[in-house]
């Protein structure tokens, strides 16, 4: 027994009596770091249930059930069934008519004004397209359900709270009481809003939709993915496969990764000092933005598709050169098709980002109140991370609804093209 | 000839050449059977063809339609009356957007005069003579291109090598583009900042205290201060990136530990991709969330404590960044924990260290270079972002580290500088350049620096 | 009858076909082990210790004692379980998964593998020491003192200095490292640095010391001082060293258990093993049939 042995015992107590407070500091730690996953997923669930909370009413637009009557002599008093003399005729009349018949007690001014604009701006638009498509409504009655203005459909929604004082809320106690009266008689009725994924931009939310948006985003990726795919393959094979391992190289590779992380604003000021300055490009149109968001979306693709040929082993290049295939034709006939899926992958997932993109584009211009559809890479649009922009600056509760429910629509396309991205790599990929 | 038009023509003119360059290259060998004694495939001979017919045309094509608008519109000036081209840039300006709009057909914004109209109808003269001109000239280059590299075609000819010799020729011109486009931001941004610094002096802008941008349109005009000292503007960014990062940065690191070493599989499999998720949103997304959701709830818990709160904090913003920033912070530090060698883990265990203490004092400190670098990549995106800053910041430039007062950004006034109706060379668009030369720099400074440190810290365990 | 005919009657063993190695035949499951499992002055005691890795049977049914203050050096051909079945001593399994252990591993009469015991403090007296040393990237010092430190053994600078210094004395290195001690463990040699590794489990005052295979990436001079230094560890501590080649086992050891493809096929004096095996596997594996 020695001076080791003493040695020893004192060492196996002291280790004991350490022990208690070590595994409370384990303990503690442990629940320090499940917490902070913890609060990540609720991160990720407050956000998804506040927009998916505020924005799922917007798929249903309330309409108001009325009689109309395509007064001939207001429509077309001629009858020459002319239709650019028949679109100048007063439709709103014939809107207002049925309403006032409901409510005959209204008679002052203010009143009456408040009845009409119980209906959208846009309900004489909706009778004025019907007779467009079918003149022979013109001398008939109809029961038609017209566009409520957005203030009635944030009340029949509930959005706007009926007990607070009426200075406080944008509809005062008469228009409810003659909203609770149409809907006992059953003429509130509340339809899939449609519109809203087909109409442009519009002052009035009810009539509102991203229709224009979800076109100028199409066009806008459509010539990103045009210029960006076959540039960004075409150099990623460059620097894989051909370029001498040098000094230049290295200057690319490390260019390429820092322009990755460029803040996208930059980019912005690039197009606008770039293609619309100096090359006078026009403002507004989806091939600015494309080729803006193609210098964007170009590194992230380089490198995934880099990284693609990277994983392609040499034995297959080998063997190709090894048949006396020259260098371009191994790369092109073998190296790439095998590396294709990863490449994809990569592109769309630098799609889905350059389609969330929305400062670059606020730079060169499509940020302006566009409301037609645009029908080509050439007309002025807007994109849809942009119209939720100008969306969510808007007062109306109407529009943060409709916000809302841009972004749902928004987000299910990202989701739809990132689950694409992973389905594809899931059943293409090779593990060599 | 429109342009799509004459695209689609010199399209169908290169599908056209292939098939004359293939049939030749088999035509001077005696037919199909003589082909062994061609130098490449026909096909080969073909793409040559097709490529010499097509290209120099598209290319020419390319750089006309590049700068026609800009010749046509100095030739259109050159050719108005002298007192009209004597105008003030401005007045220059708008007249030639008149002058187009009239040509295309738009409407116009002043009375509509003879002048107006010779000017609108010289436009649209040149602009057909421009158009006819290309088409010949593009039809032309073609042609001769095409019928010169047809001639040369024969057994000998090295047609693979020449096609190669092209394509290789494009794939290097692809990878210039990722240069070319480096360049061409510092040079934009470098060209229109420096127009900038000529009116205000470097100094006053990166020391100067009072940001107020407003540039007096006539000289007596009240409320011009025109003060363009950007220092608020960094204390704002510096402010926001700050609650960003304390966000950011230790829920990310102790997610990211968490997942690594203390997770089952199952957990670490379903929680990873839904952290991801937070990188994959829209920033706009944010920007709505923190200004519609987060900021009025800021508010009224502040004013239930007694704080006055803006309803522009600093604070709504900076924490809606964070979250966003979580992603980047725990996947990279996910990365360097991963790869430090299981060897250390083993020797600490091996000690009768307990699963925190081998993290704290044994993985962390060996991982700490590549959690740094991933923190300044992390802070780097959080300096430049615009959207959530733009929607739920404010656009006073208060100089405060009180997280309940508004501040403003670098990026909030890039945005609105530009977002605007102003010509191209007031002081307050170039000022936008001068903040966006700054941002690249700064950004730029701290990415370098982060790539740095993480590459190094990877040869270190490879 | 020819030598293989007469010895594979007697050990039992069916005569191998020509040109297949004796060394891929497995034994039976209820093979006894040859010689001594086990002795009076037993530090570490185990009784039907079985491995399982996922569906691999990997250590069958082994009772094998580990004598106090002694060197017990376990030797065999590859993937016999060696290794295995020395981490199993100080629980070092755990960290892997698929890893189950059966069977009964006392240390000083108490089961390791009892649920109830605290796997912290028994690495602390089993200590381990790696087939490629892995020092800490840290200083020379703090390598050292990181046992020391987390276990709260010493209460000031000056007793973790002493500790230190007593620690890189009893390893050998002191007076090579003495003047840099803040310089990083990394920087040293490969010899310095197993040395170093030995030295840091030596700090939290084991019983037990555990080596695998700790000469395999040295150069033969540091090999022949890690071997100097075991022999000297022996005084005061109980060594365990899987090795693969036969010479270390007979210079440093000695008792020597031969492992085979999960069994323990066979123990006793090293000097008994290497010029009188009883059993033939041992016979073959130390002539060099195979292996």
């Amino acid at each position: 027994m020695n001076d080791a042995t003493q040695n020893r015992r004192r060492a196996i107590d002291v280790v004991n009596a350490s022990l208690k407070k070590r595994y409370a500091r384990e303990a503690r730690f442990r629940r320090i770091g499940l917490g902070a996953v913890v609060l990540g997923l609720v991160f990720v669930s407050v956000l998804f249930f506040d927009i998916v909370s505020k924005g799922y009413t917007a798929f249903v637009q309330t309409h108001i059930e009325l009689e109309v009557f395509f007064d001939p002599a207001v429509i077309d008093p001629e009858g020459k069934r002319d239709m650019q003399e028949i679109a100048r005729a007063d439709f709103r009349k014939l809107v207002r008519e049925p309403l006032r018949a409901l409510f005959p007690e209204v008679k002052k001014r203010n009143e009456k004004r408040a009845l009409d604009g119980m209906l959208s701006g846009g309900a004489p638009y909706q009778l004025l397209d019907m007779v467009r498509s079918d003149p022979s409504l013109i001398g008939q009655r109809r029961t038609i359900d017209l566009i409520a203005d957005d203030d009635i459909d944030m009340l029949v929604k509930g959005h706007i709270d009926r007990n607070a004082p009426p200075s406080d809320r944008r509809v005062n106690d008469q228009v409810i009481g003659w909203v609770d009266t149409l809907t006992e008689q059953g003429r509130v009725k509340r339809k899939f809003n449609s519109g809203f994924f087909v109409n442009g931009d519009s002052r009035e939310p009810e009539l509102a939709g991203i229709g224009g948006a979800v076109a100028g985003s199409f066009y806008t990726l459509l010539v990103t993915l045009v210029l960006s795919f076959p540039i960004g393959v075409a150099a990623a094979v460059y620097l894989e496969e051909f370029a001498p391992k040098n000094r230049w190289t290295d200057l690319i590779e490390v260019n390429i990764n820092n322009l990755a992380a460029v803040p996208s604003i930059v980019f912005g000021l690039l197009g606008l000092a770039m293609f619309i300055n100096l090359f006078g490009l026009p403002r507004s149109a989806p091939l600015v933005g494309g080729l803006v968001l193609t210098l964007m979306t170009l590194p992230t693709i380089i490198i995934a598709a880099r990284a693609a040929l990277k994983s392609v082993p040499p034995s297959i290049r080998e063997a190709a050169l090894g048949v006396g295939a020259s260098k371009m034709q191994t790369v092109f006939h073998h190296v790439v098709p095998l590396a294709m899926p990863g490449m994809l992958t990569g592109t769309i997932i630098g799609m889905a980002q350059a389609l969330g993109e929305t400062a670059p584009l606020l730079m060169i211009g499509m940020v302006a109140f566009i409301v037609d559809v645009p029908g080509g890479p050439l007309d002025p649009s807007t994109v849809l991370p942009v119209q939720v922009y100008l969306w969510a600056d808007s007062p109306e509760r109407a529009f943060v609804e409709r916000t809302s429910a841009a972004i749902i629509v928004l987000l299910a396309f990202l989701i739809a093209m990132n689950t694409f991205a992973v389905i594809m790599r899931r059943r293409f990929e090779r593990r060599w | 000839m429109q342009t799509p038009i004459l695209i689609l023509v010199l399209l169908g003119l290169m599908a056209f050449a292939f098939h004359l360059g293939k049939t030749r290259s088999l035509a001077t060998v005696g037919g199909r059977t003589g082909i062994r004694q061609l130098h490449s495939l026909p096909a080969y001979y073909g793409f040559y063809t097709a490529l010499w017919a097509g290209l120099p045309a598209l290319l020419i094509a390319g750089v006309w339609l590049f700068f026609e608008s800009s010749v046509i519109t100095s030739m259109v000036v050159a050719g108005l009356p002298a007192e009209l081209r004597d105008q003030p840039p401005a007045q220059l300006g708008l007249l030639v957007n008149d002058i187009t709009n009239l040509a295309n057909g738009n409407i116009v914004s002043r009375a509509v005069d003879d002048q107006l109209r010779a000017a609108a109808d010289h436009m649209n003269a040149l602009r057909g003579i421009g158009k006819t001109a290309l088409t010949a000239v593009a039809l032309c280059i073609a042609l001769g291109a095409g019928a010169l590299a047809w001639r040369t075609i024969g057994p000998r000819m090295r047609a693979r090598n020449r096609v190669e010799a092209i394509v290789n020729a494009l794939l290097i011109i692809s990878s210039l583009i990722a240069i070319l486009t480096t360049v061409g931001i510092v040079l934009s941004v470098l060209f229109e900042s420096f127009q900038f610094f000529h009116k205000i002096p470097l100094t006053d802008f990166l020391f100067g205290l009072e940001w107020s941008p407003q540039i007096a349109l006539r000289a007596d005009q009240v409320g011009a201060s025109g003060a363009f000292g950007a220092v608020p503007l960094f204390t704002g960014t510096l402010l926001i990136s700050v609650i960003a990062l304390m966000v950011a940065v230790p829920i990310g690191l102790m997610s990211a530990i968490y997942l690594a070493d203390y997770a089952s599989p199952r957990l670490r499999s379903y929680a990873k991709p839904v952290l991801e998720v937070l990188a994959g949103v829209p920033t706009v997304v944010y920007g709505f969330f923190a200004a519609l959701t987060l900021a009025p709830a800021i508010r009224g818990a502040g004013e239930a404590m007694g704080l006055s709160v803006s309803s522009e904090s600093a604070l709504a913003a900076g924490l809606v960044m964070g979250v966003m920033i979580i992603p980047f912070v725990s996947s990279l530090s996910d990365d360097v924990i991963n790869a430090v060698p299981q060897s250390l883990r083993d020797a600490s265990y091996a000690l009768g260290a307990t699963r925190s203490e081998t993290i704290r004092q044994v993985i962390l400190p060996a991982a700490l270079p590549g959690i740094m670098g991933g923190i300044l990549l992390a802070a780097s995106r959080a300096i430049g972002e615009t959207m959530i800053v733009v929607m739920a910041a404010g656009l006073s430039a208060n100089m405060t580290i009180n997280p309940l007062d508004s501040v403003t950004t670098v990026t909030v006034q890039i945005v609105t500088l530009l977002v605007g109706d102003q010509e191209f060379d007031s002081a307050k668009t170039l000022a936008a350049f001068a903040l966006g030369l700054l941002l690249f720099i700064v950004t730029l400074g701290l990415n370098i620096v982060a790539l740095h440190i993480v590459r190094k810290y990877r040869e270190q365990y490879e | 009858m020819t030598t293989a005919e007469s010895a594979a009657s007697e050990a039992e063993l069916p005569v191998p076909k020509a040109g297949v190695s004796i060394g891929s035949r497995p034994l039976d499951d209820d093979f006894k082990t040859v010689g001594n499992v086990r002795v009076n002055d037993a530090r570490m005691s185990c009784t039907d210790v079985n491995v399982f890795y996922g569906e691999k049977h990997a250590i069958k049914h082994v009772d094998l004692d580990i004598g106090k203050n002694q060197v017990i050096a376990m030797i065999g051909p590859s993937g016999c379980g060696k290794s295995t079945f020395l981490r199993c001593l100080n629980r070092m399994n755990d960290t892997i998964d698929v890893c189950r252990v059966s069977g009964a591993i006392a240390l000083d009469g108490q089961d390791i593998y009892d649920k109830k015991l605290d796997v912290v403090p028994l690495r602390a007296q089993v200590g381990m020491v790696f087939q490629k040393p892995n020092p800490f990237p840290k200083s020379i010092y703090d390598n050292i003192a990181y046992g020391p430190r987390i276990h709260g053994l010493a209460a000031s600078r000056v007793e973790l200095d002493e500790i230190v210094e007593r620690s890189l004395t009893k390893a050998g290195l002191w007076d090579e490292v003495k003047d840099r001690l803040d310089q990083p463990g990394t920087g040293l040699s490969g010899g310095q640095q197993q040395r170093l590794c030995i030295a840091r489990t030596i700090a939290v005052e084991p019983e037990v010391i555990l080596m695998d295979e700790p000469c395999s990436a040295l150069d033969p001079i540091a090999t022949a001082k890690v071997e100097e230094l075991i022999d000297e560890l022996r005084e005061n501590y109980t060594i365990a060293i899987v090795t693969h080649s036969m010479q270390q086992a007979a210079r440093v050891s000695q008792r020597t258990a031969y492992f085979h493809l999960g069994h323990l096929v066979e123990v006793g004096e090293t000097t008994e093993i290497f010029t009188n095996p009883r059993h033939k596997l041992t016979e073959d594996y130390i002539t060099g049939r195979f292996g």
